[in-house]
């Protein structure tokens, strides 16, 4: 069994080499093949072609994506808590109270998100 | 084990003793190449190479046709989607190179790697370099689990689902490196709303497998093709096909979801500054994610390699492939692009409670009918599916209600009486 695992991820660490080779390979033909003629006016940034609007590059973004993150974290980890759940379900000792169990679980976060969308964190303002 | 499984690792298909070996994956994919490779190479217990080093050829051999499938596959999907939307739109689309514009993808590569590579002065020059690499890599081990005939994937992984969305999950890492380290203000903002899409969409994606993985009892996608014997998981599973499938397509940052590379607004967003070969490595990126998200809606909704025909598996496979990549340009042709508040309340108000209601109505079914569920179930699945969508469609109402929009501090900027403009995005992006 042991014996398999490995394996199947030798594979996998076989396949990541042979991208990583495939990508740079790529990298190392353009190299070689494209032409090179830097300006000035090709290192600025690409904005429509006019000359780029004042200020960084990295500007600030709206406090609405953290919030968003917020909600994600909160339903990702539900969702790591499903799968061992929905794995062991057909196993040989179903219970209904396993299913209850869930039911009360996510009914607590589904409130979590009724709750969000009342208070109008769903809104994109 | 190792040694007994390489023994039979050799034999002909129909052998394996229900060992899942990833080197099975070459001698079942092409049995005569891969078999007398395994034979030449003296693949005995006793004498020859070391068993790694079999290991190691025949790995790197399936690795290069996984490899492969994305390197080769992804010029003709993009010139697949090119002609079907000219077909869309009443053009003939590209036919001057070769005949039908068959060669169009080998013109395209040439013409990409013949492009200067423009490093923008003011970018973050190593992450600039290396976030294709982080994007297209992850795509490509997403094809490890794919089983594409009986005993042959890559690696037959027991967390097959989950390795999958991990791995696709860790290519958007890729997207924001590309956007941050352009340091372009439209790249940033594409690479903000790619995250904040992934983030939206990730829940319902992953809730909506769920009910695929209470069926089936496992997450290996090998035994979830042979758990849909009976009937393809879409009959089971209409609700979290539906909702899977739109997930999937803002995942993929497809079309009506593509608001992070709006060519209109943000100059295609998070590759802005990216041209010649980083840009070309991106693009084989979405593309290879197209067709292995494609591979993946066939293995776990469509019984993936299963037909009903015997005609190899990896026939059926890229033949139901095929069909849902169609589905996907026809998708992309036909509906506009959403801003980007629709969309994100589509994913939380709408696909996130319809995939909670899916878990629980298949759990249900699975509590009620331990053993099989029975054929009778498919219709009534199919109208229960259809009902939820309808019901939560009137429930969320198709318009928005009329309201004022009013900013603090600001004069009220406009109302959303009819033939009036409304300015939707305010106060940045």
């Amino acid at each position: 069994m042991t014996g398999e695992y490995f394996t199947d991820y030798t594979a996998v660490l076989v396949a990541t080499i042979a991208g990583a080779v495939m990508v740079l390979s790529g990298f190392l033909a353009a190299m070689v093949v494209s032409p090179r003629a830097r300006s000035a006016m090709k290192d600025i940034p690409y904005e429509c072609g006019v000359v780029p609007f004042p200020g960084r590059g990295w500007t600030q973004t709206h406090i609405r994506y953290y919030l968003f993150a917020i909600l994600f974290l909160v339903f990702d980890v539900e969702a790591v808590f499903l799968f061992p759940w929905a794995v062991i379900f057909l196993g040989p000792e179903v219970a209904s109270a396993v299913f209850y169990e869930m039911l009360v679980f996510m009914g607590i976060l589904f409130f979590g998100l009724i709750y969000a969308w009342k208070k109008g964190v769903l809104e994109w303002r | 084990m190792a040694v007994s499984a390489l023994a039979t690792g050799c034999q002909p298909p129909g052998f394996f003793d229900g060992q899942n070996l990833w080197h099975e994956w070459v001698v079942n994919f092409f049995p005569r190449i891969g078999d007398s490779i395994c034979r030449g190479m003296g693949g005995h217990a006793d004498g020859g190479p070391p068993n790694w080093l079999i290991y190691l050829v025949l790995g790197f051999l399936g690795s290069l046709i996984v490899v492969n499938i994305a390197a080769l596959g992804v010029p003709f999907v993009v010139l697949l989607e090119r002609k079907l939307l000219g077909r869309f739109q009443n053009r003939i689309g590209p036919n001057r190179v070769g005949p039908f514009g068959l060669l169009q993808p080998v013109a395209d590569a040439l013409k990409l790697m013949t492009k200067e590579d423009i490093t923008p002065a003011a970018a973050d020059k190593i992450v600039f370099a290396l976030a294709p690499l982080a994007f297209a890599i992850p795509i490509i081990l997403m094809f490890a689990p794919i089983p594409w005939a009986d005993h042959a994937s890559l690696a037959n992984l027991d967390i097959g689902i989950l390795w999958v969305i991990a791995v696709t999950t860790a290519a958007e890492a890729g997207i924001f490196m590309a956007g941050w380290s352009s340091n372009n203000k439209y790249s940033l903002f594409g690479a903000m709303r790619a995250v904040a899409l992934l983030v939206s969409y990730e829940i319902p994606l992953v809730l909506s497998l769920l009910g695929v993985v209470l069926l089936a009892g496992t997450l290996n996608l090998s035994e979830i093709v042979l758990d849909q014997r009976f009937a393809p998981n879409i009959l089971w599973q209409p609700l979290g096909f539906f909702v899977f499938i739109i997930a999937v397509s803002a995942e993929l940052n497809r079309a009506p979801f593509d608001q992070l590379e709006a060519e209109s607004e943000l100059v295609s967003g998070f590759h802005t500054e990216y041209s010649g070969m980083k840009w070309a490595m991106v693009q084989l990126g979405e593309y290879a994610a197209l067709i292995g998200f494609s591979a993946i809606i066939a293995t776990l909704f469509l019984s993936g390699w299963k037909g009903p025909l015997w005609i190899p598996g990896y026939i059926w496979l890229v033949t139901k492939m095929a069909f849902i990549l169609c589905a996907f340009i026809w998708v992309r042709a036909t509906i506009p692009r959403m801003r980007i508040d629709q969309i994100m309340a589509f994913g939380w108000k709408f696909l996130l409670p319809l995939s909670i209601i899916n878990i629980f109505a298949t759990a249900a079914e699975v509590i009620a009918f331990p053993d099989a569920l029975p054929y009778w179930l498919i219709p009534i699945n199919i109208a229960f599916a259809g009902a939820c969508v309808v019901g939560m469609a009137k429930l969320l109402g198709f318009q928005p209600k009329t309201r004022k929009i009013v900013i603090p501090g600001r004069p009220v900027i406009g109302d959303d009486t009819p033939g009036r403009i409304v300015p939707l995005m305010r106060g940045g992006n």
